[in-house]
């Protein structure tokens, strides 16, 4: 891009003193050092424990070993086991995490909309909604969810009106089930599609939708053909930011769920860490997470992304 | 707060470093060369891994630490949640103002220690690489014990210094993953056994084998603790599991606990966090730890009861051990003698509720709180003793195998 603009200005630069042009050209370095410290913590931070992390994934566990106990290898066989064992569970971790993108999107959509462009005239109403979307960062992630298993328990209102209904048969219940544990990671990364959503919508230029009714257009096409797509980017960094750590979640899957039928992947990590002293296949299991988001992430960019994020 | 008061380097391996700088005989290259491996051992470590040392047997290397004890009167000690005497009055612990009066030492007293494994988890790397984890007492459960023990991560136990080791219970003199307590002194017991709501289901119960009844269907739960669900699973198809059993026996009662948790009988399988279902009512009935159903009946009008199973309970014991460079080894040794004595030992389980291994201490209870003198759960009869079992050690291969077994059928 940058060789573009100057091939369009080159008939100025002829123009220019030589002094000039090293002036410009330091301006450009001072920006590249800028770069650096960033560049200097991604590095040690980021590139140095992934490289650690498929090093430890390899290692092996010499015979008669003590726990813990591992030597570096190039043991690829390590993954075959971790996925053998436990793909089920990679796949309901995607599963879980997109019903979670997809409810949180169909919830928080409206928020952001009622919020950004049908209250932009109110101010403070406006305002008090924003700060209560903003409100449960204020309170801890896991106190939250423990709430919630009061909210959903047996003997709580939810439950109890589920079954006086027939909804829920008379010896059903709600948490450690799959409806939990996705209900969970659905209301815990609401703000996170509701947020960039209406940092969005909240430019919209309200004249545009004026205009598509004044050619006629229905509300809904105005939608589909209007808003819509001038907030796509928006929806764009809502689902990225909600489906990312959905997928590598595990405190709505232990607190709620905490059953064969609700784990999700990260607790699978953290077992294979914490309990059977399983670095290596912990490790491996974390790659592989990690290079499926990144691949489910290339391919969503790909079909759906907008110029900017490319 | 301990570590600001240390002025020597402790890190063996900058010691190391700092010993070459002092000694001069290097080189530009050498002192960049030994920066290096440091960043690589230290890289190693950090994954939890020996790096370098490939066999078996003890993995930690033999570290010398000098005793600061008698120029620091402190003692740093991490144990469990609700497991030391506590004054919610005065914010303090009551034993350790009293041990402060007595011997000066303050104690740094921490609630860090969540889960065995966990607490292994954080502390591994830098014990196995002879580093003071800056506490000079942690309370660990037996297998967990007998693991770092094993390892080399803990000091060697001076027995002139703690005279009252007299007052251990004889059934807990000789343990088979430490013979003669020379790393590990008891902290308190426990069993595991089984409980139930009263009201919500009056009959109770007797045996594991009576939790699997259906008007309990997805009303049980059960403890992530591979070695007191198993052991009381196994103990219920008649295995004795401090004696001689194998992948076999183990494999069977897996297949029960697979079964029932697949029909969705077992709704859950937990930790500490069991209780939390117990009081919400998700839970009627379950395999449980004693001391948590006493306090909890406490705080909740006497709802639960506890029994061991006709089958036999587990019978578990936290230890306190002294890790690996921690400088403050006859500190961490006077303060274990002075909670052997029985009167500071009553006090501590009239507030814990759970068993006391100190020999008189029933006696010294009398004057504390009458009531508690005929717990069986704090002071357990003979009867109760003959029922509880040990689970016997495993070796580490057994230990890796069963828990990642035990782990993918609880579906983690």
């Amino acid at each position: 891009m940058s060789s573009r603009v100057l091939g369009r200005r080159g008939k100025k630069l002829d123009l220019r003193s030589a002094e000039e042009l090293r002036a410009e050209r330091r301006k450009g370095r001072t920006g590249q050092y800028l770069v650096l410290p960033g560049m200097i913590g991604l590095a040690l931070f980021f590139a140095l424990p992934v490289l650690v992390l498929l090093a430890m994934s390899l290692y092996t566990k010499p015979p008669g070993a003590e726990i813990g106990e591992f030597v570096p290898a190039l043991q690829f066989s390590n993954y075959a086991v971790m996925l053998e064992a436990y793909w089920p569970v990679l796949l309901r971790s995607f599963w879980f995490a997109l019903i979670a993108t997809v409810l949180a999107l169909l919830i928080g959509y409206p928020m952001a909309y009622l919020v950004a462009v049908r209250l932009r005239q109110h101010g403070l109403l406006k305002g008090i909604l924003l700060v209560l979307l903003i409100a449960p960062f204020f309170s801890s992630f896991i106190l939250r969810t423990q709430a919630w298993k009061q909210i959903l328990s047996d003997e709580g209102f939810i439950a109890q009106t589920l079954k006086a209904v027939s909804l829920l048969p008379a010896d059903g219940h709600l948490t450690a089930t799959p409806i939990a544990v996705v209900a969970g990671l659905t209301y815990n990364f609401l703000p996170f599609m509701v947020l960039p959503i209406y940092a969005n919508l909240d430019r919209l230029d309200t004249r545009l939708l004026e205009a598509s009714g004044d050619l006629y257009a229905n509300p809904v096409t105005t939608f589909t053909k209007v808003t819509l797509p001038l907030s796509a980017s928006g929806v764009f960094a809502g689902t990225l930011l909600t489906f990312i750590p959905a997928a590598g979640d595990y405190i709505n899957a232990s607190l709620l769920g905490n059953n064969r039928n609700t784990t999700m992947i990260g607790q699978v990590i953290d077992s294979r860490f914490f309990r059977v002293i399983d670095y290596p296949g912990a490790a491996a299991l974390s790659f592989v997470l990690m290079v499926s988001i990144l691949i489910l992430v290339i391919i969503y960019i790909r079909r759906f992304g907008t110029r900017e994020l490319m | 707060m301990s570590h600001s008061q240390r002025r020597r380097p402790e890190d063996p391996q900058i010691r190391a470093l700092a010993q070459m700088i002092a000694s001069r005989s290097m080189s530009r290259r050498s002192v960049l060369g030994a920066a290096g491996a440091l960043g690589v051992t230290g890289l190693l470590a950090a994954c939890g891994t020996s790096g370098t040392s490939g066999g078996g047997g003890t993995s930690a290397a033999p570290v010398d630490v000098t005793d600061l004890s008698e120029s620091e009167k402190i003692v740093n000690w991490a144990n469990w949640t609700l497991y030391l005497d506590y004054d919610d009055g005065t914010k303090k612990y009551p034993t350790l103002e009293q041990f402060k009066e007595l011997t000066g030492i303050s104690t740094n007293y921490s609630e860090d220690i969540d889960g065995n494994d966990t607490y292994y988890g954080k502390v591994q790397a830098q014990l196995n690489a002879g580093q003071d984890i800056g506490q000079d007492i942690v309370t660990l459960t037996d297998w967990m014990a007998a693991r770092i023990i094993r390892q080399g991560f803990t000091q060697e136990l001076d027995h002139a210094n703690i005279p009252n080791i007299s007052n251990l219970l004889p059934n807990l003199q000789e343990v088979d993953f430490d013979p003669g307590r020379h790393h590990s002194l008891t902290w308190q017991s426990g069993y595991a056994g089984i409980a139930w709501n009263k009201s919500r289901f009056p009959k109770g119960l007797k045996s594991v084998s009576d939790l699997w009844q259906p008007e309990l269907k997805g009303r049980i739960t059960v403890l992530d603790e591979m070695r007191d669900t198993m052991g009381l699973l196994l103990l219920d198809a008649g295995v004795d599991i401090s004696g001689q059993w194998g992948e076999s026996e183990f494999g069977a009662g897996l297949d029960v606990l697979r079964e029932n948790i697949a029909s969705g009988q077992i709704r859950q399988v937990k930790g500490n966090s069991y209780k939390e279902d117990f009081i919400s009512g998700d839970a009627i009935a379950g395999i449980v730890w004693s001391g948590d159903i006493v306090q909890m009946n406490f705080e909740n009008d006497d709802q639960w009861e506890f029994v061991i199973p006709e089958g036999g309970g587990t019978l578990w014991s936290d230890n306190m051990l002294v890790p690996v460079a921690s400088p403050h080894k006859a500190n961490a040794e006077r303060l274990m003698d002075f909670y052997y004595q029985p009167e500071v030992a009553a006090q501590v389980a009239a507030y814990v509720n759970f068993i006391s291994p100190v020999v008189g201490a029933r006696e010294a209870m009398e004057a504390i709180d009458p009531e508690l003198v005929d717990n069986p759960l704090i002071f357990p009869t003979d009867d109760d003793l003959e029922h509880a079992y040990a689970f016997r050690s495993l070796d580490a291969d057994e230990e890796t195998s069963f828990t990642s077994e035990f782990q993918q059928s609880i579906g983690a």
